[in-house]
């Protein structure tokens, strides 16, 4: 069953019909015992299903990514969402998130960036080799009830590529980061496409518009 | 008894103990999982003593490597902060002050207050805990 596909309760005898959505799969990635409890508590609250490694090497292996052939038979479930520190040794999550972006089989999959500190060029930088989202830590259960309804709610459109508002709120994001910008002329969405074309998701999100006309 | 246990939870609010993380962390138990916290509270616990043994071993070594001990406290400021341990915190984040300056001594006197109040918290968690039974 692909997650976006809606799954039917049991009905209970004389009971309604009810309808829920699939749980997300979510790669917790720490290499903080302490946190990796607290994200798993955060996620499975909030009704996700939760695998947590500790390191990003880790993280590839799971995935089957980290070319060792035998590996990729390691994960049972899809993974609809990765969520990883930044801040780690050896592979950080901005190395990891970038090896994700590189692979043809995974690029789709989104990828949260999580950090104790808040810094802008990090900040952008995650966003820009396109992250979803970027958490301030301590994570708290509202940051993560909204990164779940980003996913599920881009799962839901059946949207492969960045939904719309994520691209307006990201081009919007970097209009407010930088200050008088050079693009700032041009609009919103185009500078945003512009600058950043190594994204694949971006241009996927051009070539649909085009082929609607 | 929950008298006792308000009691103690709030002489660690007022003493700056502890922070609204984890009053964050105590609104994710619920009857399914009733010591979250507690277990939470043991792993921090258990990481911290082995940070503080690492971070023991390398000023004995009389030369400070200020980054591999602003990497330990990297680590111990993270977990303080995932728990709400505010004192700890502010020690972890003075200690990483006298690392970026190169003060030896400021390192080894901000330590030992730092595992004071380890300490502190340690002892008054576990009668917290004990007391919440």
């Amino acid at each position: 069953m692909a997650v976006g596909e809606v799954m039917r309760m049991e009905i209970p005898a004389g009971g309604d019909m009810s309808v829920t959505s699939p749980e997300l799969h979510v790669l917790a990635v720490d290499d903080s015992i302490v946190d990796r409890k607290v994200i798993e508590r955060l996620l499975r609250i909030s009704a996700c299903k939760v695998t947590t490694v500790e390191s990003g090497a880790r993280a590839l292996q799971y995935l089957g990514l980290d070319g060792d052939k035998g590996a990729s038979g390691l994960k049972d479930l899809k993974v609809n969402l990765i969520v990883t520190d930044y801040s780690m040794p050896g592979l950080t999550g901005y190395d990891l998130l970038k090896k994700i972006k590189e692979s043809s089989v995974f690029r789709e999959i989104p990828v949260v960036i999580m950090s104790s500190e808040n810094i802008l060029p990090r900040i952008e930088q995650c966003l820009r080799e396109g992250a979803e989202d970027f958490l301030l830590k301590p994570v708290k259960l509202a940051d993560v009830k909204r990164i779940k309804e980003l996913i599920m709610r881009n799962e839901a459109e059946d949207c492969k590529t960045l939904s719309h508002s994520n691209k307006r709120k990201f081009a919007e994001y970097i209009d407010d980061a930088s200050s008088p910008s050079p693009s700032s002329s041009s609009t919103h969405d185009e500078s945003a496409a512009k600058d950043f074309p190594s994204s694949k998701r971006m241009k996927s999100e051009d070539e649909k518009f085009s082929s609607l006309l | 008894m929950q008298r006792q246990v308000a009691l103690i939870k709030q002489s660690l609010f007022d003493q700056g103990y502890l922070d609204e993380q984890f009053i964050e962390l105590e609104e994710l138990q619920d009857d399914a999982n009733p010591n979250f916290v507690e277990e939470v509270a043991t792993l921090y616990f258990k990481d911290s003593a082995r940070l503080i043994s690492n971070i023991e071993q390398a000023l004995e070594r009389g030369s400070f490597d200020f980054n591999r001990l602003d990497n330990y406290m990297h680590q111990f400021k993270g977990s303080s902060t995932s728990i709400g341990a505010s004192k700890v915190k502010t020690e972890c984040t003075m200690f990483r002050e006298y690392c970026r300056v190169g003060n030896a001594e400021g390192c080894l006197r901000t330590f030992k207050q730092l595992k004071k109040e380890h300490a502190t918290l340690r002892k008054k968690l576990e009668q917290y805990f004990q007391a919440s039974k």
